[in-house]
């Protein structure tokens, strides 16, 4: 009647268990032993998700691309005469410039700033908490809902901005914010780099936050400055969290839709218009589909030159 | 430590700091007095002399009760919140499943699936809408809370996996072993043993997908139409302007409105929530 432990393991367990189990159950358990299917059990989900609405979406997407479609109309195969259509239209050619300007300097600014107040916010002070909590507001509220409190700020006539540089004496007439391509152009820029900075900032205090003060006490005891200390021993090793950062926010700025939708429109006269605001404005507003779908496929080079960078990065990381 | 100047700690901190500080909350403080400023002091000329733009004496609620009253913001707000919920939910369990078999499972073809996962994280929603629009249709979905609902997991659950995945890597082993010895199944271990553990890290995913839904704009715009179905973001911008005439008291307070639950969930867990956000992009 003894029973062998050894090697009979799965029947133990059974008998180990306080309820019987019914042989179904029993069955599904056996069969989530296997690791193989387990993981497919447990992928199941995600890749049926990521696949219908991403991957499918994509397929999809450059098939209208590459054909005639507009609401209401089953298209043709075109070829490439979308993105050729895209590629000679001024307007387009203005986006696509307006595009590379707008995430290299929103970028530039982002990148600056947030590591100034990182470094600020890295010292210790009283209130450190609130200030660091508060600082991160603009990246939490709807951007599309604080985008409008800019675009009050920012307004013809009734603009704040105008009037505290006025009544200071920095300007006798008003700024045209947004009325005025150029100044439209860096009004957006200015807004995302508000809305992004607090981004920067703690993801770069997080990592500041790991360097060893021995470091810098070390590098001060040898006669380095503020300066030398943050060259040489901050930025080092700071890096490679800034790279993942900026590849990010890359990715976000270049693909941004929201904040210019709300605060220029594209305007004045398109002259603020990225990839996809445009794309919407010739895919959704006009309904030509096929041409909004080559407008922003115009996107996945650099996109995928980023994400390139980014996985080859991380490869290293993990073979270092 | 360095030893500094007072002089030197006011013009590299102090001061520097206190810029950044109103730099960063003016716009919030801007929504706030335009919401409670009635309308004859808020379209009054820039110049006048009796002009005091940074306060006001005669605080009105006019501007929230036209908010309730005219428009369809609460359906808005419910709207946002109930698909916010939704979606957070679906990519947590997808995230959970997904970010365990990626850090524990032995499987072929798991390094290219975590990579590929990985790139999806990466997929902006603009470069996809149009298309989606069309799928959606196809689907019978435009215009039901469920087009949003099951598009918004796409930017969550590449986040929320690669979050966990690291998450599950720090949790030693020996933990699951042991429970399995003691009769657990694989799965058992895992749901009783690792999950529980995990809960902090299930949290700053949680929270920070809420907030990204909250925030979730293009998609909402496409796919929605009709008025009392839209989220706040998307029925702030095309519902509460007519034509060119924008009715600024109205659209702060209900961005003042919409922006309070995300902020308040936030608050309540700013930890948790920048955990999430540092994780999110070291993995």
């Amino acid at each position: 009647m003894k029973k062998p432990i050894a090697g009979g393991t799965n029947g133990a367990v059974v008998v180990a268990l306080p309820h019987p189990r019914t042989g179904q159950t029993r069955r599904l358990t056996r069969f989530l032993e296997n690791e193989r299917l387990l993981a497919g059990v447990l992928l199941a989900p995600t890749v049926l998700l990521l696949g219908t609405f991403i991957a499918y979406p994509f397929v999809s997407g450059v098939w209208l691309a590459l054909s005639d479609t507009s609401v209401g109309n089953v298209g043709h195969f075109v070829g490439l005469r979308n993105f050729a259509k895209a590629w000679d239209d001024s307007i387009f050619q203005q986006a696509f410039r307006n595009t590379f300007f707008y995430t290299f300097w929103a970028t530039i600014f982002k990148l600056a700033l947030g590591m100034w107040l990182a470094l600020l916010l890295n010292r210790s002070f009283r209130g450190k908490r609130l200030v660091r909590a508060s600082m991160l507001l603009p990246f939490i509220i709807p951007t599309v809902l604080s985008t409008f409190a800019w675009r009050w700020m920012f307004d013809p006539t009734f603009s704040v901005l105008n009037w505290l540089l006025f009544k200071t004496g920095f300007i006798v007439t008003k700024i045209p914010f947004l009325s005025d391509g150029v100044y439209g152009m860096w009004c957006a820029i200015a807004v995302n780099t508000w809305r992004g900075m607090p981004f920067f900032a703690i993801t770069l205090l997080a990592g500041l936050q790991t360097i060893n003060p021995d470091l810098h006490e070390a590098a001060s005891l040898d006669g380095a400055n503020g300066w030398q200390r943050f060259w040489h021993v901050t930025w080092p090793l700071l890096k490679p969290v800034t790279l993942v950062v900026v590849v990010f926010s890359i990715i976000q700025t270049f693909s941004d839709f929201q904040l210019i939708y709300v605060l220029t429109g594209g305007g004045p006269a398109n002259a603020t218009h990225l990839l996809a605001t445009y794309a919407y404005q010739i895919g959704v507003a006009t309904g030509l589909l096929g041409e909004g779908a080559a407008i922003s496929l115009f996107m996945l080079p650099v996109l995928f030159i980023v994400v390139w960078v980014q996985l080859r990065y991380l490869r290293r990381l993990e073979g270092a | 430590m360095v030893i500094e100047r007072p002089w030197k700690r006011w013009v590299y901190f102090y001061i520097p700091l206190t810029v950044f500080v109103i730099g960063t909350l003016f716009p919030f403080y801007w929504m706030l007095i335009t919401a409670i400023r009635p309308d004859a002091e808020l379209y009054r000329s820039w110049r006048a002399v009796n002009n005091a733009p940074f306060w006001t004496l005669n605080p009105t609620l006019e501007h929230f009760r036209d908010l309730f009253e005219k428009t369809t913001f609460p359906h808005w707000l419910w709207n946002t919140f109930f698909i916010a919920v939704i979606s957070t939910g679906i990519s947590l369990f997808c995230g959970l499943l997904a970010g365990y078999a990626l850090a524990r499972l032995k499987f072929p073809m798991a390094g290219a699936l975590g990579t590929s996962i990985f790139v999806t994280y990466l997929v902006p929603p603009t470069l996809l809408f149009i298309p989606l629009a069309d799928i959606i249709r196809n689907f019978q979905l435009g215009n039901t809370p469920w087009a949003l609902i099951l598009t918004y997991p796409t930017f969550l659950i590449p986040f929320s996996t690669w979050l966990l995945m690291g998450y599950f890597k720090t949790i030693p082993k020996e933990l699951e072993e042991c429970a399995r010895i003691d009769g657990a199944t694989r799965f058992g271990a895992m749901v009783r043993i690792i999950f529980p553990i995990a809960v902090p890290g299930i949290l700053s995913a949680g929270i920070f997908a809420f907030t990204l839904s909250w925030n979730e704009f293009i998609y909402a715009l496409v796919f929605l139409s009709s008025p009392e179905r839209k989220t706040v973001p998307v029925g702030v911008v095309s519902e509460m302007i007519r034509g060119d005439i924008y009715f600024w008291g109205q659209l702060m307070a209900g961005a003042l409105l919409g922006s309070i639950p995300v902020a308040l969930v936030y608050s309540f867990f700013v930890e948790y929530y920048v955990t999430g956000l540092t994780g999110s992009v070291k993995g």
